[in-house]
């Protein structure tokens, strides 16, 4: 069965429940933290003047890709029906969304530090402890889920905004790293109208930290900016993924992205192989 | 499993820095360092500057805790990029491609200079004490 992701604002009750309820058991397990101490490992340790892998360069796409396959998988070991929801966040843009409705992220109630009090993750429901004793898997002491939902930065990028970045023909160029014109950067976020970056900035809280896979809306946010890595392949069928030779400090074409060191960026090109989203003519019946 | 980063693989953690950078100010805060925010010498004036060192580094209060900043003794991304520790605990802070900085607490968006990065992850910490960055597993 082809796993299909959908936009998040169309799940039923049932389908948002079995999210959630996977993704609290990955926590339960500690399953969970590993991906959080594996993103903030590679965000603090990707750099503009070395070596740069899942941030900051050109694998920043493929590499999410197959971190949010990997996850998706782990879900899907706990309930096999579960897929990765996406969060268009050009669509559903305010804290009123049903999105941070407490049957899902929660947040809608928030406290003066921006403590989330309601809804799955929340410190009220016991099940999402950031901090025991002195172990942690955030970036500072507090234990609890936190949000600023537009305290950081008031709007989330637009429609036309995306339309302005998926129009960029060329995927990535020199120096291949926060300061580079082309589509990944200004898709990542370091130059010009800034989409992804932004995104996690007004989410605010865990979402700012390296440590951001705390919060799990950074599944759905990600989730949305693998498909419009998707769309743009669409709309860019004679670009491809760059740079396609070695290149100092950043991951070409064919060579392997760590941790797993068995699979390169072309392996993720085709978001086929794996999965459809839901917008996609024909895209359940494909395989 | 517990694994090392590049930099501490190449001698260049931020133990030296420690080691050699900071003894003059190594303890923390008294247990009153508001008083520091609202003028008391060697903190921030009303404008909110910070009062630069001779030897170039920074020792201020910001919203009642303690920001140094140290340069070119070391830090986790290398030799002459600077330490910055808030309330004595480290900050972990990297240079842009474009000379601006981002830190760990503020991982998305870009200061331009040490000193607003620090003061941003005051903003956004609200007291919480900053965790030590041991790289912890980064296998899956």
């Amino acid at each position: 069965m082809t796993t299909v992701r959908k936009n998040q604002a169309t799940l039923s009750a049932d389908e948002k429940r079995a999210f959630v309820n996977a993704v609290l058991e990955l926590k339960r397990t500690g399953i969970y933290d590993r991906y959080v101490n594996a993103h903030n490992w590679f965000l603090m340790n990707d750099d503009d003047f070395e070596d740069r892998i899942g941030h900051r360069g050109p694998s920043f796409l493929p590499w999410h890709r197959r971190f949010l396959l990997d996850f998706e998988s782990a879900l899907q070991r706990i309930d096999k029906n579960v897929s990765l929801p996406y969060w268009d966040w050009t669509q559903d843009r305010t804290p009123n969304s049903s999105l941070w409705a407490s049957d899902f992220m929660g947040g809608t109630r928030r406290g003066r530090d921006g403590q989330v009090l309601d809804g799955p993750f929340g410190a009220q429901n016991g099940k999402w402890v950031l901090t025991v004793g002195v172990l942690t898997v955030g970036v500072d002491r507090r234990s609890y889920l936190r949000r600023g939902l537009g305290s950081g930065t008031p709007q989330l990028p637009t429609r036309a905004d995306v339309d302005s970045v998926l129009a960029m023909p060329v995927y990535d160029m020199a120096p291949w790293n926060s300061s580079s014109n082309g589509f990944r950067n200004h898709l990542e976020g370091w130059r010009g109208i800034n989409l992804h970056n932004r995104v996690h900035v007004w989410v605010g809280g865990q979402m700012t930290s390296a440590a951001s896979p705390n919060d799990p809306v950074f599944w759905l946010h990600h989730a949305f900016i693998d498909k419009l890595w998707a769309e743009w392949q669409a709309k860019n069928p004679k670009s491809g993924y760059l740079p396609a030779t070695r290149t100092a400090h950043v991951v070409d074409l064919n060579s392997v992205l760590s941790p797993w060191n068995n699979v390169t960026p072309a392996d993720m090109l085709d978001h086929h192989r794996f999965y459809t989203f839901d917008t996609e003519a024909g895209g359940q019946q494909r395989y | 499993m517990n694994m090392i980063t590049r930099r501490q693989a190449l001698g260049l953690g931020s133990g030296v820095a420690a080691a050699i950078g900071l003894a003059a100010c190594s303890s923390k805060p008294s247990s009153a360092p508001a008083a520091g925010a609202s003028g008391a010498p060697g903190a921030a004036g009303p404008s909110g500057a910070p009062v630069a060192l001779p030897t170039g580094t920074i020792d201020e209060t910001y919203q009642g805790h303690r920001i140094q900043i140290t340069v070119g003794t070391g830090g986790h991304h290398g030799v002459g990029m600077p330490v910055v520790k808030i309330d004595g605990n480290e900050l972990h802070i990297m240079r842009n491609a474009d000379n601006s900085w981002v830190t760990v607490v503020n991982h998305y968006e870009t200061f331009p200079d040490p000193i607003s990065a620090a003061r941003a992850a005051v903003r956004e910490l609200q007291g919480a004490d900053l965790v030590p960055f041991t790289p912890k597993e980064a296998k899956l």
